[in-house]
């Protein structure tokens, strides 16, 4: 087949300009790097030669507390003992550390917080970690538990001095049992790794998302990920069996449970799920891997309002419910942006307000094509989608998930990006779109020249779990535009009962607005959990609650 | 000058995107629960079609595309999807999973396919990806007495539709060739970009007539010429090996010998 390599660029090139979607992974098994857009995001063009702002000054309100030691040449000792090798540990308190070295355990991927970090810690095992926290806790000495250090809202990197922990050195695969799908690995192992893994042996992991190169498991379920495989598979909360954990005070909680079922008294393993490391830090994870499926099939409709919209997703739910696999949704003024920057060939004829794609996977794609096909004539023919289009081949497939992907790349080529991450009941999920893009206007900040910050108002995002990406895209940051949008989009998410970060977390980002999504006794109750853990507040301040 | 009956033969191959997989008898690549689809450059050869009615290239029009495929009954999906983008009809000629016809057998049977439907334009990928032969074009014109244009980039139609030019991408530059109607035209991937098919063209083309022919209804027998002797992969790439830190890099590079 010695044409079809060189066949492959060329037909991408042709078809599919500016492709997201990594290759498709032996055996036929679509395994593609999807792109999750990110919250409160400020892309720049050529962000990478920008020097970020340190935390404290973008967010001056925020003091050091001064009930935490600052970190000594005898506390370094005390850790160089514990961690042996030279290479666990990542000293710039009692030695020269340039600061390259230091920057990618100080400063989030997005370049927008930075800390004042000074030393490092790599522990190899969960007893290391252990003797770390008990030290750190005796001696007042604040910590941020880190991953991958792919987080959206700056949760995973330090704000002032804390001793950054970070899970690289743990990444093994401790077991995995072919026949339950139980699979349990060191809080470090890097998503892909687990999913090539996993994919060799055909299960996949039931998470899916744009960072899967880099992210490490321990900070997925320290953020509760959502991303793409979330409406299929369900959240983390579900499909994590079990956790081992280190509390501040150095016990283990090893509640590694391989079982799908486990009535024995509360599940403390949900605390440390979505907990972002202000309670514990993960250092493993048992957790239930479903099958993989053969066969995908991909749709991209059009309709011709948002209620149309919400029937086909019913409709699809009663059709095609096993095997359902991605309902997202795109406005026209997202998919006229990608259009615009990318200059590629649309996939419908005419022009819709909405667009959504299905995605199926399953076990059968003859029995699967069949079934979307029914499903598509019968949304067709009663009316309620008003163009379509299916993808033929795995380049079609990948051409139509770019229309989705491609949104949050297209949408920073002018500058910048107001990002929204955003739970609202469907009904009313696209209105606060319309109603932001009509404040925007009447302040008279959008139009198509330079002299307006706005270049649009968009809506776009993971419709099937009522998940709603708000996002602007402008020109340049100006503050006139940021006092149209705050707090207005979180007053107007917690008055229809949403949620102002569905997947993205709390982090330092949003830690000012869990008001508008949780009561004022709820947050108590969280703070009470948080005493009980950790007691003198070492875990990972500054943030969360 | 009569209008075009255009004959757009296709192939069901495993889908370009998805790496293939040598059977454990080495006698060829498992095809068992793989996706396949319409052969890249058939797709092109259908979209040229279409657009020559589309855009009225030819002055008399095209009253006729007809595409064909020899392969199991799985393979009447792609037919749909060859009609979906605008074909008329289809033909199916029934051939068993695993009784593979070569090219010469291929190029007979389209050759009684055209004196059949009385084709006076065939347009063929130039070659498909499972087997790269890339000569069912040249035998195919060669068995007519048609002239061929091989490697299409470009097709236009002169002399008030009597003759066809056709441009083709060749080592450092393009040629370009004419020949009469009646004649045989192979694509290269610059032709076109192939459309999407849409929702009710998907519907429609439930409905278009799709004929079921056996080999023996052609006249044309599976005549093997060639025996498979052994199918491999290429030989693995060597993994490569990771250290934990500086010191670990240099003791490496010690034991091999690199410093």
């Amino acid at each position: 087949m010695a044409c079809r390599s060189r066949l492959t660029p060329l037909i991408r090139r042709a078809a599919a300009p500016g492709l997201l979607r990594s290759a498709t992974a032996a055996n036929s098994v679509p395994c593609a790097a999807r792109c999750i857009s990110s919250t409160a995001a400020r892309h720049f063009r050529g962000s990478a030669l920008r020097r970020a702002k340190f935390t404290t000054d973008t967010y001056p309100e925020i003091k050091r507390d001064e009930r935490f030691s600052h970190i000594t040449a005898e506390h370094v000792a005390f850790f160089k003992g514990i961690l042996g090798k030279e290479s666990a540990i990542l000293d710039g308190v009692t030695a020269e550390v340039s600061g390259d070295d230091m920057e990618p355990y100080n400063m989030d991927w997005m370049r927008k917080y930075q800390g004042h970090c000074k030393l490092v810690l790599k522990p190899g095992s969960t007893e290391e970690v252990s003797k770390i926290l008990k030290y750190c806790n005796d001696n007042m000495l604040a910590v941020v538990p880190q991953g991958g250090n792919t987080g959206l809202v700056g949760g995973s990197v330090p704000v002032f001095d804390e001793i950054v922990i970070n899970t690289s050195r743990m990444n093994q695969i401790r077991f995995f049992d072919d026949v339950s799908g139980v699979l349990v690995v060191d809080a470090g192992v890097v998503l892909e790794v687990a999913d090539q893994f996993l994919a060799e042996k055909g299960y996949i992991f039931p998470l899916d998302l744009g960072a899967k190169g880099s992210c490490h498991i321990g900070g997925n379920v320290a953020a509760n990920a959502g991303g793409l495989r979330l409406l299929r598979y369900g959240s983390l909360h579900g499909n994590v069996l079990g956790i081992e954990a280190v509390l501040p005070d150095g016990t283990i909680v090893d509640d590694l449970s391989r079982l799908r079922k486990n009535n024995t008294g509360y599940d403390l393993k949900q605390l440390f799920i979505g907990g972002e490391g202000t309670i514990g830090m993960v250092t493993a994870v048992s957790i239930h891997c479903p099958q993989r499926s053969k066969a995908m099939n991909v749709a991209f409709l059009g309709a011709d309002s948002f209620e149309k919209i919400q029937q086909a997703f019913r409709e699809a739910k009663i059709q095609l419910g096993e095997i359902l696999s991605a309902f997202e949704l795109m406005d026209s003024y997202s998919q006229n942006l990608v259009h615009t920057v990318r200059q590629n060939k649309r996939p419908l004829e005419g022009e819709y307000p909405f667009y959504c794609l299905i995605e199926t996977s399953g076990s059968n794609s003859e029995h699967d094509a069949e079934k979307l096909g029914n499903f598509l004539e019968d949304v067709m023919s009663k009316e309620i989608i008003a163009d379509g289009v299916l993808a033929e081949n795995e380049t079609q497939i990948k051409s139509l998930w770019a229309q989705r992907e491609g949104i949050p790349e297209c949408l920073g080529h002018w500058g910048g990006v107001y990002k929204y991450d955003l739970s609202i009941p469907l009904g009313d999920l696209y209105k606060l779109v319309d109603e932001t893009r009509k404040r925007i206007e009447d302040a008279g900040l959008k139009g198509d020249t330079d002299d307006f910050p706005v270049v649009d108002v968009v809506g776009y995002g993971h419709m099937g779990d009522q998940n709603l990406h708000l996002n602007i895209a402008v020109r340049r940051y100006d503050k006139r535009v940021e006092e149209v949008l705050e707090p207005f989009v979180y007053e107007w998410t917690g008055k229809v009962n949403g949620s102002i970060s569905a997947e993205h977390g709390l982090g330092i980002a949003k830690k000012n607005y869990i008001g508008y999504s949780r009561s004022e006794t709820m947050v108590g109750l969280m703070k009470q959990i948080k005493n009980l853990y950790d007691p003198n507040g070492i875990m990972n301040p500054y943030k969360y609650i | 000058m009569s209008a075009l009956r255009i004959l757009v033969p296709i192939k069901r191959v495993i889908d370009y995107a998805v790496k293939p997989r040598v059977n454990k008898a080495q006698t060829g690549v498992d095809t068992a629960g793989v996706k396949h689809s319409m052969n890249p450059f058939d797709e092109l050869s259908v979209e040229e079609s279409v657009r020559i009615r589309e855009k009225k290239s030819h002055p008399a029009g095209v009253d006729d595309i007809c595409v064909v495929s020899a392969g199991p009954p799985k393979s009447d999906a792609i037919l749909r999807t060859a009609m979906a983008m605008g074909a008329d009809r289809g033909i199916l000629v029934d051939v068993k999973e695993g009784e593979e016809l070569e090219p010469l057998a291929v190029a007979k049977l389209l050759r009684a396919v055209v004196d059949r439907e009385k084709s006076n334009l065939v347009i063929l990928g130039k070659q498909s990806i499972d087997d790269d032969a890339a000569q069912t074009g040249q035998m195919l014109a060669g068995l007519l007495g048609w002239p061929q244009a091989t490697q299409a980039s470009e097709v236009k139609f002169g002399d008030e539709g009597t003759s066809v030019e056709v441009t083709k991408e060749v080592d450092g530059g393009v040629e370009t060739v004419r020949a009469k109607l009646p004649m045989v035209i192979t694509t290269d991937l610059r032709l076109n970009e192939p459309r999407y098919a849409s929702l009710p063209n998907i519907m429609k083309a439930k409905k278009k007539p799709l004929v079921k022919m056996s080999l023996s209804d052609l006249g044309v027998a599976n005549e093997r010429r060639l025996k498979i002797v052994k199918v491999t992969e290429p030989a693995p790439r060597q993994g490569g090996g990771k250290v934990e830190d500086v010191d670990g890099l240099v003791s490496k590079l010690k034991e091999l010998g690199a410093i």
